[in-house]
């Protein structure tokens, strides 16, 4: 191992320490709101990294993270919940048998859910990938739309459109971004491998990858797999979060989100997809404002909901019309930059 | 089930059917010349349907002069849409050109529920168009047999511009090769424009006439029958304005018959749609009529 890399792996390994003790100080000190918003800062980033393997690495446009999500949350949810609560919410139709009597602790069920979005992935991968662009897009599109109508319509496993309620709220600072930590390892470590330089070849031309060699399916089909576990264990999370899950809770507006996100970091970039993850997080709760009413002492303005989705439909417009590159473009942040700039020496020496 | 109750089916089928198509040619004709799926257009219909509402309710128009006017603005809007977010992104790769789309279409419905507010409002259809009659013991509302009827002579305006006028040929050539086109001085610009007018005001009808048949109008009115005209326009051979009719038509029977013969499955009739979409691009990527290549499938 040279020195440099061994230089890198040490200021890795410093960040995280540091990311341990900010979480450490927020487990202690933060109060409920602060804790929530970085839960949920943690399963965004989960999200978006995952994503953007596809639509940013492999340059495939994928509408269907929310089909995956939905998958694993109701996957988890299901399998945390006792029996007797399950009987409880249950009131319509009973749960059907193994589902109904199996608990399983919270790690094991977010494991389930991320593998049971695998599952569903291997299965609609075949045919899918077969298709490209345009095409791509409105069938993965329609995953979410069919995953939707089966949650409102197997009342013997979703509950139907009552959802699961009452879950118990597993998810803490150390799941949330312990999960995120290893999804940005795993789609990083990915993007440097042998295999990660194909999918970008795949983006860059298929024709020409194809003639290098490259099996387009395979490593797509790869890429799919990733990035429906951890968007499944993110749906776990999520729900453990929430602790109530409906069939309208992850619909296209929550893939709508993420696209925000993995464009305005730029597509294909990881970190830039952390960085914009938090921007739109933190963003999104500010912004909260102009959605709430407003006491000016003598007159109120009424709050306005629906104008948050209004600016950033006009962000998303802007950034892909004036700034396509996004923030990082396919830029990555690495040590080995950081020392440059800071040594002051040029780019690439 | 009875010949009678078949008939009857038959006839909600292809009523809905030819709304499907009336949104689907626009979604083909765009996607022909621009190779865009132009993701706002299903929000058209409810542009168009709030743009009735207005004229009808609140200014109390006659309805001849309202509705006219809501599909003139609906067509100009489609053309704003593309003169704004669509025609900068030209030379820009095609993902990006559907990610504005995406944007468009959230940026349209989440105006109207800003402006509009998310209560769904009823559409006032004006008395010609409601009502019911009975012929061989079929009950019949008037609609069922209006929407098809607008839509065949659309239609047949639509294929007789696109057939056998000159703009209609300068059209096909667009489809054909845009370079050339440009190259023979044709303008391609005004093109696109017109070609936006014409999908958003079929679009507009669809709305409208789809406002009379479901009153409830509410932001995100278009969403579901958008996605579905646009597997219609799949299933019919996407480019192919014959093949978007038919696949309009095939998609709206089946799914009327679906619901009506198997009743336990109405729940899942909005997936449905999706499942046909999978299982044609499997067998038959060209659709039912289409020859179009589709340069970007494998």
């Amino acid at each position: 191992m040279d020195k440099s890399s061994w230089w890198h792996r040490l200021c890795t390994f410093l960040s995280l320490g540091l990311l341990f003790l900010l979480l450490l100080a927020a487990h202690y000190w933060a109060g409920d709101y602060y804790l929530r918003l970085l839960n949920t800062t943690a399963v965004f980033i989960t999200m978006a990294v995952s994503y953007n393997l596809i639509n940013g690495i492999c340059g495939q446009l994928h509408l269907g993270p929310n089909a995956f999500v939905t998958l694993g949350a109701y996957t988890a949810a299901l399998l945390t919940l006792t029996p007797a609560e399950k009987q409880a919410s249950f009131l319509i139709a009973p749960l059907v048998w193994p589902l109904s009597d199996l608990a399983l602790p919270f790690p094991l069920a977010l494991l389930a859910g991320g593998l049971v979005a695998v599952l569903f992935a291997y299965l609609t991968g075949f045919p899918v990938l077969r298709v490209r662009g345009d095409y791509l897009a409105i069938v993965t599109l329609g995953f979410g739309e069919v995953i939707r109508v089966l949650a409102n319509n197997l009342q013997t496993v979703t509950n139907g459109p009552m959802g699961l309620k009452g879950l118990t709220p597993y998810t803490n600072l150390w799941w949330s971004w312990g999960v995120a930590v290893l999804t940005v390892a795993t789609v990083m470590g990915l993007k440097k491998s042998g295999f990660g330089r194909a999918m970008q070849a795949i983006r860059a031309d298929e024709t020409a990858a194809r003639a290098m060699g490259i099996e387009p399916f395979r490593h797509l089909l790869l890429a799919f797999l990733v990035s429906a576990f951890f968007l499944g264990v993110a749906g776990g999370l999520l729900a453990h979060l929430i602790t109530t899950i409906s069939p309208t809770l992850f619909t296209f507006f929550l893939t709508f989100n993420l696209l925000i996100i993995i464009v305005l970091g730029g597509l294909g970039s990881t970190t830039g997809a952390i960085l914009a993850t938090i921007i739109i997080t933190w963003g999104n709760e500010w912004l909260r404002v102009v959605e709430e009413p407003l006491d000016f002492g003598t007159f109120r303005l009424p709050g306005i909901p629906g104008l948050r989705t209004v600016i950033f439909s006009l962000l998303l417009l802007v950034l892909i019309i004036f700034y396509r590159r996004g923030l990082l473009g396919r830029w990555e942040f690495s040590w080995d930059w950081l020392f440059r700039k800071i040594q002051g020496r040029p780019d690439g020496g | 089930m009875t010949w009678a109750g078949f008939a009857q089916q038959l006839i909600n089928g292809i009523s809905l059917g030819s709304l499907y198509a009336l949104v689907a040619i626009g979604y083909t004709m765009v996607y022909g010349i621009l190779r865009l799926i132009n993701f706002a257009h299903g929000d058209f219909l409810m542009v168009a349907a709030y743009l009735g509402i207005f004229g009808l309710a609140m200014f109390s128009l006659p309805w001849p002069v309202a509705l006219v006017a809501a599909l003139v603005i609906t067509g100009l809007m489609g053309a704003l849409l593309e003169r704004g977010a669509y025609r900068p992104l030209r030379r820009a790769p095609r993902l990006s050109l559907l990610i504005a789309a995406i944007g468009a279409s959230f940026l349209l419905e989440n105006l109207a529920l800003v402006f509009l507010g998310g209560r769904p409002l009823p559409f006032p259809t004006p008395a010609v168009f409601a009502g019911s009659f009975q012929v061989f013991g079929l009950y019949i509302p008037r609609l069922s047999l209006l929407i098809p009827g607008v839509t065949l002579i659309l239609l047949a305006g639509l294929f007789y511009l696109v057939g056998r006028t000159r703009v209609g040929m300068a059209l096909r050539a667009l489809a054909h090769d845009g370079e050339a086109t440009q190259l023979l001085g044709i303008n391609v610009n005004r093109l696109i424009s017109l070609t936006f007018v014409l999908g958003s005001t079929l679009a507009g009808v669809g709305g409208l006439l789809w406002a009379m048949k479901y009153p409830q109008v509410n932001p995100f009115l278009g969403v579901l029958p958008g996605l579905k005209a646009f597997i219609a326009a799949v299933l019919g051979g996407i480019g192919n304005l014959a093949g978007a009719v038919v696949g309009g038509l095939v998609l709206g029977v089946l799914e009327v018959l679906l619901v009506a013969w198997f009743p336990a499955w109405s729940g899942y009739r909005d997936a449905f749609a999706f499942i046909l979409l999978i299982i044609v691009l499997l067998i038959r990527p060209t659709g039912l009529v289409g020859e179009t290549v589709m340069e970007d499938k494998l």
